[in-house]
């Protein structure tokens, strides 16, 4: 079995639309309506050699949803987000235990090809890391070469991902110079382009903003809210405004343990837990 | 506050100069050396050119300065290098490549830290040895497959050459694949992309010019290597690109001249500072295209 190429998430859309009238399903420990979820995940243990990441992580990410992830530096959150798709294992000696189900595949099932399954799951890092032999165009289609794909419309597909990035007005009269050659803004929007060409079911986006200044932070806000009516996004974020702002659910995640999972309307009016409570305020972290 | 202001200002310690000037002379002493050995080598090459014009050393296509009939074209020489070092580079270009993305790749971390520093010490074996490898064993070898094989060839110790530079090659590459930064390949791997296309697509062209400079510093090796090519190639300075054939390189013809019974100061001896110059020049313009190119992975401009 591969992750399958088709794109059936219109059916599970509403499916959550059906959690997101029923209040009281949605502050449950993992958050959501079994149903409702794109991804699941049980007990998922992450390790870098004996240092352990994750300690059991289970949690139902929303379809058609935005989530985010908080906490404070070195909680975990990145490790969390690359376990989904995946790239947790390649830095050497990364090991990951439990299960994580996207849809009704085991992510970690022996016969999953995480190179098939990075296709239907992108991500965006925190810092912007264009192709720097590659045209800004190039970097756009840059999935294409990539996934051993030739296909006849570029342009159009080049246009489509950089209009849905909010970054087409800015850079087409330059397509043909270096991908690094733009600020740092336009980077990170055009790696989400990049991202966005290869139309995945679920974005990640680890600190989008973390190395951008206000102006460019709300263009990728603006975005996030445009991109969450046909894209699931998890988004870690170290701002609780951002957090708050973009998120439909709020994840908050301290020592490698998940705290606290509610909608972010409650996360950040009234937090259960008191270490919550303290994050978000700015008392530690 | 005060005290260390003092300490700023103070004079440096006589020892500190005393081993600064010992410094400044090795530097110096290496750099006149060097400016004398431009200086001779173009003074003697001023004295050819005014024996033999320029004309008879470009358009001729004989070269034998030691026969009575005197040529003095220098392209069977140039002929005979450039053929080594074909095949030298055919061999070490994909070998060294090869070698490179395998272990910044593909090795697990423990097996590249014990392999690289065994490729680099495969770089100090001493030449004369690769050039006896060449006639005993190498040309013998091929003989099995190409029959007309001269015992003397530019084929086979062509080839040993390029095994002699794979190190280099391999050595000065993976240094370039393995300093492309981690993100773009998780950017690469994280479009869905196989390691291979990674490499392909990502990888390599971001190293290219640090595996360009790798390839140009080799070449400039073989353009240079002197050992095998004297061994193992012949001293028949032929116009030729039979690589079955009996050559001579411009760094054989130098040795022959300058260890046989030429007397100094004859037109004949200063054949070989015209061909050193030639030589001098077209290593120089592969060094300073390498520097160049290193510089240019410095700046990050990759
Ligand atoms: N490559 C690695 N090798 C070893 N340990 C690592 C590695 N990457 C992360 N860690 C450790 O794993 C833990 C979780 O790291 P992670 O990057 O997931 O934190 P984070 O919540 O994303 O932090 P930040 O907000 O600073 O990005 C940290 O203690 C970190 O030191
Ligand atoms: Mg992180």
């Amino acid at each position: 079995m591969s992750i399958s190429n088709e794109h059936p998430y219109m059916s599970v859309t509403a499916a959550s639309n059906d959690a997101h009238t029923e209040n009281g399903i949605r502050r449950d420990y993992t958050g959501l309506r079994e149903d409702a979820a794109l991804i699941k995940t049980a007990g998922l243990t992450a390790w870098f050699g004996s240092m352990q990441a994750l300690k059991g992580i289970d949690i139902n990410i929303a379809a058609g949803k935005v989530t985010a992830i908080i906490g404070p530096s070195g909680c975990g959150k990145s490790t969390f987000i690359r376990c989904l798709n995946r790239m947790h294992e390649v830095v050497p000696g990364a090991r990951v235990e439990g299960s994580i189900f996207y849809r009704e595949h085991n992510v970690y099932a022996p016969n999953v090809n995480p190179v098939m399954l990075r296709r239907q799951i992108g991500m965006v890092f925190q810092k912007p890391n264009p192709f720097p032999m590659m045209s800004i165009k190039e970097n756009v289609l840059a999935g294409l070469p990539l996934q051993g794909k030739n296909t006849t419309n570029r342009d159009e597909i080049a246009e489509r991902a950089l209009r849905q990035a909010a970054l087409w007005d800015e850079v087409k009269d330059v397509l043909d110079k270096p991908g690094s050659s733009i600020s740092g803004g336009q980077q990170q929007r055009l790696c989400i382009a990049r991202a966005l060409a290869i139309e995945p079911e679920i974005l990640l986006m680890d600190e989008p903003c973390s190395a951008l200044d206000p102006i460019a932070t709300a263009k990728i806000e603006d975005l996030i809210h445009t991109l969450r009516q046909t894209i699931t996004i998890i988004i870690v974020t170290h701002n609780m405004q951002q957090a708050a702002r973009v998120s439909d659910y709020t994840a908050f995640f301290y020592m490698g343990e998940l705290v606290e999972y509610s909608d972010t309307d409650t996360m950040f009016r009234a937090p259960h837990n008191s270490r919550t409570e303290d994050y978000i305020t700015g008392r530690f972290g | 506050m005060k005290t260390h202001e003092a300490d700023i200002f103070r004079k440096r310690s006589l020892t500190e100069r005393w081993i600064a000037a010992v410094l400044f002379t090795c530097a110096a002493v290496s750099i006149v050396v060097t400016a004398g050995i431009i200086a001779v080598l173009l003074f003697e090459t001023m004295d050819f050119f005014g024996r033999v014009s320029l004309s008879d050393f470009f358009l001729d296509t004989q070269w034998t300065p030691l026969f009575a009939d005197k040529h003095f074209g220098i392209w069977p020489l140039m002929a005979g290098t450039m053929l080594t070092t074909l095949f030298a580079m055919l061999t070490a270009l994909p070998l060294g490549l090869s070698i490179a993305i395998f272990l910044s790749e593909y090795a697990p971390e423990r097996i590249r830290r014990f392999l690289k520093p065994i490729i680099e010490i495969l770089a100090g074996i001493p030449t004369v040895v690769y050039g006896y490898f060449a006639l005993t064993f190498m040309t013998p070898l091929l003989q099995k497959f190409i029959p007309d094989l001269a015992g003397f060839n530019s084929l086979g110790p062509g080839i040993v050459m390029g095994i002699m530079i794979t190190p280099i090659v391999a050595s000065l590459s993976e240094d370039a694949i393995y300093s492309v930064p981690a993100s773009l390949r998780e950017g690469a791997l994280a479009l869905g992309s196989t390691r291979l296309r990674a490499l392909r697509h990502v990888i390599l062209p971001t190293a290219f010019s640090g595996i360009a400079a790798s390839f140009i510093l080799g070449l400039s090796r073989a353009v240079g290597e002197t050992m095998i090519v004297a061994i193992a190639a012949g001293q028949q300075p032929v116009l030729t690109l039979d690589p079955r054939v009996p050559i001579e390189t411009m760094t054989a013809y130098i040795v022959q001249v300058s260890l046989g019974d030429t007397p100094h100061g004859t037109l004949e001896y200063s054949t070989i500072f015209a061909v050193g110059s030639m030589l001098f020049v077209i290593t120089l313009t592969f060094n300073l295209i390498a520097l160049y190119l290193k510089k240019k992975i410095q700046r990050g401009v990759l």
